[in-house]
């Protein structure tokens, strides 16, 4: 039996012990003497969230078929635990074997949000792990980086041996090789990292220095080296249906948030939103075969036991042959008792068809995703969906039997007016209209419908037209809301809708680390060191502890947030390359100035760069 | 076609709660392929009642669960089945058919029988078997419970069928493990170690409920406990 890394009085003390036992179903166990590479992969937040997240189960399930190598999961261990780690010195250790993490070769962390910047700090810290990576000695891990936040890793790059940027499935074999390589060799860690750090990919911060103008914004870079890259272009895997997939998922016995077997349908998304990371870095649109698919989701649903599927993408209405996939799957799942549930479906006739079919529609509701309350700001930031088409999906799924429906806007987007903002009330208004106008009195379950508006504060990211964009204050933001709420209150139907907005604090600070330099490193580990950890969950952040160390660390927020950029000043993630020329995204940003909107993929190629990786739909047409 | 099953969860896993054992086996019982009952609606759900919730912390080997199954090969193969999607720390003992009158596992549950052992050592009380029967010999055992409405005045005495020491050095205990009467291991642990005068914490000690009993007594007899798995 293995032997557990806390005692039975520490288990007994802490909520949830079984975050912390390993175990679970379709978990892997290996002999540790044959292994030449141990890899603990980490996702920095509690377990109900990091066992929700496809990517890691992807990269676990990848290594794991690797004979002669074992990875092993980590998460955040939440606030009870992590005092009772600090006072008793006991190092964090891998679920698995339940061994300190210290022990094993790598830690691969991924970064989903900017605001786990501290769990990452709390993980190293509690692993016994210095948290510099140039304090590192021979006999620590080599500490990796990877996810949506390294396109942008500067404000992280201290902390991190490297940084493996872009799809996991490509280049872990390579680096593994030259890892046993060197050992066996006799080389040091610094060997190592010269030698990944020529490795597609894998970008080694170490090996390279930021330079600043007298203004604070970046002068150039230098590396350290003739012989490493100056620019790293971003791995990505080109033929989506040959190549790993988790088909044995490790189930918790703990409710998690995602808890269901996740189909991932496609990578990447065709629509161009200019306020959209992800719809700019996973470009091309890489679709799997519906064959496979159909495939995967038998033997997942056979090998977890799960009574729920989601399909997974950025927008799976666009995935190709949809229709065939879900009638096959609403087949196969009702003889099978389980729910499909559909998440980022647009809504039109087809859709409300197939949702009929798997929801139970007096209780589920519809969501729409304007984004912006006025078709000239949908324009701005090229939302290709318009009034008309809300309305109209509205009315078919009044017609249907919904009741509720959501509604998300963001506000503070590039060139928004007060009249833009008061569309937001308008259109929700709208909508309850178009109930009454479609449901007749008798007709009408409880005579009424729900309408809950939510909006979220806009921060610019890396790699997106917007990138250039000055972000609001606080104060703005929260003006916003303000004029939001004024702009419900006014309506005819305002009884019918409900407003929720953001926390503007937490907002501001994402829009410093995500377009942050490395100036920005010493103030996350100072706000570390002052107690900040999980900030991503409101009740534990703190606002003040965190402007008082951007205070201390003369660090100045709106240097980094309300800062208007010029068209050509160097940015901190210039040196990396997503694919998408950074012509394009100047393009698009001069077009959204200029309110001019831009065809998806699929109408029309916009020339953004991707097709440079020769597929996917690039080269479809 | 009622089916009991009942299992030992032992080692890592006495630390997962009961609601997640139940999500468990829900999990297991698809993916062993067992043809089960659901409910009808929407969201149609397993067919299924647990007997008694154990405790987080308390290993056990006669845990009960009972599913409706709408067709089967044979229990063997069944049992076979399962014990090829358990994780370690939990194993099923037998499969048995249940006759179609006989109540479900939880309304079955009448007592439950339990050893509780120090994690190491012995227990520092030189004449076990002595100080429990005197202990036991006291005609009332007060206990005083904490719940969510305030306190509640106990005897546990009256819901104590056995308690006895076993040659291994452990403790052994059948008690009322009844809707009504429920009685934790612990409290008459405490009682006893506070008769003795003996202080133990509660990490110290290793519980495991040994067995699941009704009571098929007849109207002229006090008890009859039979384990559940006999029940049918």
């Amino acid at each position: 039996m293995r032997k557990l890394a806390l005692s039975d009085e520490i288990l007994m003390q802490v909520e949830k012990p079984a975050r912390y036992i390993g175990n679970e179903v379709n978990s892997v166990m290996k002999d540790k003497e044959q292994m030449a590479v141990r890899f603990a992969m980490c996702f920095p937040d509690v377990y109900e969230i990091g066992m929700s997240h496809l990517g890691i189960q992807i990269i676990y399930s990848m290594l794991n078929e690797w004979e002669d190598v074992w990875c092993e999961r980590v998460y955040s261990p939440w606030v009870d635990l992590d005092k009772i780690m600090r006072e008793k010195h006991i190092p964090l250790f891998g679920l698995e074997s339940q061994e300190p993490v210290k022990d094993m070769d790598f830690l691969g962390i991924t970064i989903q949000y900017e605001m786990c910047y501290t769990n990452i700090l709390q993980v190293l810290d509690l692993a016994q792990i210095p948290l510099c990576a140039a304090e590192r000695g021979e006999d620590m891990p080599i500490v990796i980086g990877g996810g949506p936040c390294t396109y942008n890793p500067e404000p992280m790059a201290e902390f991190f041996d490297l940084f493996y940027i872009g799809e996991g499935e490509t280049q872990y074999r390579r680096l593994f090789d030259w890892y046993i390589e060197n050992r066996e060799k006799g080389g040091s860690r610094l060997d190592f990292l010269r030698g990944a750090a020529k490795i597609p990919g894998i970008y080694v911060p170490q090996f390279y220095e930021e330079l600043y103008d007298e203004d604070g914004t970046i002068q150039g870079r230098k590396k350290l080296f003739e012989d490493i890259p100056d620019k790293i272009l971003k791995e990505i895997v080109m033929d989506v249906s040959d190549t790993y997939y988790p088909v044995k998922p490790v189930v918790p016995f703990i409710k998690v948030t995602q808890d269901r077997v996740v189909l991932e349908i496609q990578r990447g998304c065709i629509r161009g939103c200019r306020f959209c990371q992800a719809g700019q870095l996973y470009r091309p649109v890489r679709e799997r075969s519906v064959d496979k698919l159909k495939e995967y989701a038998v033997e997942m649903l056979k090998n977890t036991g799960y009574e729920e599927i989601s399909l997974s993408s950025l927008s799976s209405s666009d995935y190709t042959r949809l229709d065939e996939l879900l009638d096959f799957l609403i087949e196969d799942c009702s003889k099978r008792h389980t729910n499909i549930s559909l998440p980022s479906l647009r809504i039109d006739a087809f859709s409300l068809d197939v949702m009929s079919k798997v929801q139970d529609v007096k209780k589920s509701s519809l969501t729409f995703a304007p984004e912006a309350g006025s078709q000239r700001l949908r324009d701005v930031i090229n939302k290709g969906l318009t009034e008309e088409v809300i309305l109209k999906g509205a009315a078919l799924a009044f017609e249907g039997g919904w009741t509720r429906v959501k509604l998300y806007f963001m506000l503070g987007l590039p060139t928004e007016t007060e009249q833009d903002i008061k569309g937001i009330g308008d259109l929700s208004n709208k909508i309850a209209a178009t109930f009454f106008e479609t449901v007749p009195k008798d007709k009408r379950v409880n005579g009424k419908v729900q309408i809950v508006t939510s909006t979220s504060f806009f921060i610019p990211k890396p790699f997106t037209p917007f990138q250039w964009a000055p972000m609001c204050t606080k104060e703005e933001f929260l003006e916003k809301a303000y004029l939001t709420k004024q702009g419900i209150m006014e309506q005819l139907n305002q009884k019918s809708i409900k407003y929720n907005w953001h926390e503007a604090d937490v907002s501001v600070l994402e829009g410093v680390f995500a377009r942050g330099d490395r100036k920005v490193a010493k103030v996350i580990l100072e706000a570390y060191r002052r107690g900040c950890l999980f900030d991503s969950w409101s009740e534990y952040f703190h606002n003040d502890v965190w402007l008082d160390c951007f205070h201390d660390c003369g660090v100045d927020i709106d240097f980094y947030t309300t800062r208007e950029r010029a068209d050509d000043e160097i940015f901190p993630w210039d040196f990396l390359d997503c694919g998408v020329t950074r012509e394009f995204l100047l393009r698009e940003w001069k077009k959204a100035q200029a309110e001019a909107v831009s065809p998806n993929c699929k109408i029309q190629c916009q020339g953004c760069g991707a097709n440079r990786f020769g597929g996917g739909i690039c080269f479809e047409q | 076609m009622k089916i009991r099953i009942k299992f030992a969860k032992y080692g890592t896993m006495k630390f997962i709660g009961h609601l997640d054992v139940m999500r468990f086996f829900q999990k297991a019982i698809r993916r062993a392929d067992i043809d089960v009952k659901y409910s009808e609606g929407f969201s149609p759900h397993q067919v299924m009642s647990f007997a008694a919730p154990l405790g987080v912390g308390i290993e056990s080997t006669g845990e009960y669960l009972d599913i409706e199954v709408l067709s089967m090969t044979s229990t063997e193969s069944m049992m076979k089945a399962l014990n090829q999607v358990m994780v370690e720390g939990v194993e099923v003992l037998s499969v048995t058919v249940l006759p179609e009158h006989v109540k479900n596992a939880m309304a079955s549950v009448a007592a439950a029988s339990y050893s509780i052992r120090m994690k190491e050592g012995n227990f520092p009380i030189a004449d076990l078997e002595g100080t429990l029967q005197a202990f036991y010999a006291l005609e009332t055992i007060p206990y005083t419970k904490e719940t969510k409405k305030g306190v509640a005045e106990l005897d546990l005495k009256q819901g104590i069928y056995e308690i006895s020491a076993h040659s291994d050095g452990t403790v052994y205990m059948l008690v009322n493990a009844s809707s009504s009467g429920n009685i934790k291991p612990a409290m008459v642990f405490e009682k006893f170690c506070q008769f003795a005068g003996v202080e133990i914490p509660g990490e110290a000690v290793q519980v495991t409920r040994l067995e699941t009993y009704a009571d098929l007594a007849r109207s002229d007899e006090p008890h009859r406990f039979i384990p559940l798995a006999d029940a049918g």
